[in-house]
């Protein structure tokens, strides 16, 4: 009895936070969605109306949205794939019975996790600078033309999946090298003694053991890389053109640039539907193939 | 192949990695001790003709970089102490204390996992408003106070505290706040410090509500002042990779310093799903 009211004592804390600063919110956040909330409502709440799913139906019907979301899942498709081979590959290398100083490696490829998304995605604002940057350098170095990375609509969403990349492929790596310590040693050694090669013994015996963490970094990073906002914000401001203006980005501007709280609200729904809905196939296709 | 070829392969790939890796990190450094203009030249100059600490000084007098350092420290080191005490004593109940309803609980957090965090923005910002918190440090503590995802670090960890430990300290008529401090505190310690990495550095780094949240420019963490700095001074290079230093270089300190801790809490997380 005494540790029943205890217990209720100490989560009562955290739980009012969560409850205060998260629930209700989310709860408003639907709320909001159906209403007319712009400038007028915020300096008067006599100013608002319900207006239903109207916000959806507007976004669905506005070319804005799609091409953001567009814009979003170009960025996902490209970007998590991408983030996903070179955390893998990093993962072997590091992980490798070859490789001096593992720890240290570990470190180093993990930095630009830790490191400030503003701070570095300015860095690479220059690094990308179509005159002076070190990567239009390098790539003349190469023979090649400068690309004006950030200043080109085809050019600016390959340029921040780049960046994307170089900044977030650490943190699966460390997911991946603590799987790999995972798998037993005498497997590799039934493999080897049954005559297979690197290869095989990577495509038979590490990848499918891979599979699990493989699903779990997937579907963690879809769902993050949905959330692309400060990557435009600070390298491009959503252009050129609107090519790298994200659906984050969108209700930003919807919602603190020009104050549509309402239809803000309801594109920060539409974007969580979207997220629940793709990991939820990603779900379905991994059991599928588990069980065929 | 040899054994010694595929050792010299797999460092070389390595050593290229690296490269890529720090470089950006190296060259931030580099040219933020550049006299202004150095760094708009072609080729990009690699390392400062004459290395001056003008653009840090410059940071510092006029732009008001003292401020933004001092209310980056100043608020993720107040939600770092909140959500320690907040995380911890709901997750010790969630993991050792019996109460009506806890089960439910537990589901409901562990299902709201899944909800982003922008789907509550717009009607925080709202409530933040009502509340007069606008513009104030509250505003971006209070939000980041306490956290499902630290509620549930602490409870993995708490669930291997031997019950009987506890119950003999209360047979010794112990209360539970005295339990919670001489006993359990000590044993959650390791967890406690992942958690504090974890939710320094998520509050160091944040980004969207601060910029949200804060409309004075007094008021402005570091990376939403650099966000705000670089879209004026878009031609400073040097001066805003000295703000971008003095951005990162306390995060990279923090982690190289407790790196153990942080990871441990990476791995603890992805486990949960």
């Amino acid at each position: 009895m005494r540790a029943g009211l205890a217990g209720w004592v100490f989560a009562a804390p955290a739980l009012l936070v969560i409850g205060a600063f998260f629930f209700v919110p989310v709860l408003g956040a639907f709320a909001v969605s159906l209403t007319d909330f712009d400038l007028y409502a915020l300096a008067d709440l006599r100013n608002l109306r319900f207006v239903g799913l109207d916000n959806y139906r507007e976004l669905l019907r506005s070319g804005d949205f799609w091409s953001a979301l567009g814009n979003t899942c170009y960025f996902v498709a490209a970007g998590v794939p991408l983030s996903i081979g070179a955390s893998l590959a990093t993962a072997l290398l590091v992980n490798s019975r070859l490789t001096l100083l593992p720890a240290f490696f570990r470190t180093v490829f993990f930095a630009p996790v830790v490191a400030t998304l503003v701070a570095v995605a300015l860095v690479w604002r220059y690094l990308l600078h179509t005159r002076y940057g070190l990567i239009n350098w390098g790539l003349g170095g190469l023979g090649l033309r400068p690309i004006d990375w950030l200043g080109n609509p085809h050019w600016a969403m390959p340029a921040i999946i780049l960046f994307a990349v170089w900044k977030n492929f650490g943190y699966n790596m460390i997911i991946f090298v603590a799987a790999l310590q995972s798998i037993p040693e005498d497997l590799y050694e039934a493999a080897h003694l049954d005559g297979a090669n690197g290869w095989q013994e990577f495509s038979r015996v590490t990848l499918p053991l891979l599979r699990p963490t493989m699903m779990l970094v997937g579907v963690l990073t879809v769902a993050g890389y949905f959330q692309l906002f400060a990557e435009p914000y600070v390298m491009t401001e959503g252009g050129p053109l609107q090519s790298t203006m994200s659906v984050l980005y969108l209700m930003y501007e919807q919602g603190f640039k020009w104050w549509n709280l309402g239809s803000a609200s309801a594109i920060a729904f539409l974007l969580f539907l979207i997220v629940l809905a793709v990991t939820a196939l990603e779900l379905h296709f991994s059991r599928r193939r588990e069980s065929a | 192949m040899s054994p010694r070829l595929a050792r010299t392969l797999v460092h070389l790939a390595l050593g290229a990695l690296t490269l890529v890796t720090l470089l950006p990190l190296l060259w931030m450094l580099s040219v933020s001790f550049m006299p202004r203009g150095e760094a708009s030249a072609f080729p990009p100059p690699l390392l400062p003709h004459h290395a001056t600490v003008a653009n840090y000084r410059l940071l510092f007098s006029s732009d008001g970089g003292g401020r933004y350092l001092a209310n980056s420290l100043y608020l993720a080191g107040i939600t770092t102490l909140c959500s320690l005490v907040c995380n911890s004593l709901a997750g010790f109940a969630f993991a050792k204390l019996r109460f009506a309803g806890r089960e439910a609980l537990l589901r409901t957090l562990l299902a709201a996992l899944v909800i982003p965090s922008q789907v509550a923005m717009m009607p925080l910002f709202l409530m933040m408003k009502w509340l007069g918190l606008v513009n104030s440090y509250a505003g971006v503590v209070l939000p980041a106070a306490a956290g499902i995802f630290g509620v549930f670090l602490v409870r993995q960890y708490a669930l291997s505290i031997p019950d009987e430990l506890l119950e003999a300290a209360r047979i010794d008529g112990a209360g539970e706040l005295r339990i919670f401090v001489r006993i359990v505190l000590p044993v959650l310690r390791p967890i406690l410090v992942t958690l504090a990495v974890l939710t320094f550095l998520g509050s160091w780094n944040d980004f969207l509500w601060p910029l949200i949240v804060l409309t004075d420019q007094s008021m402005y963490t570091l990376p939403v002042a650099l966000a705000t700095l670089s879209r004026e001074h878009a031609q400073d290079n040097e001066l805003m990779m000295a703000g971008a230093v003095l951005t990162v270089l306390p995060v990279l300190v923090l982690f190289l310093a407790l790196q153990r801790y942080y990871i441990r809490g990476i791995l603890m997380g992805s486990l949960k799903g």
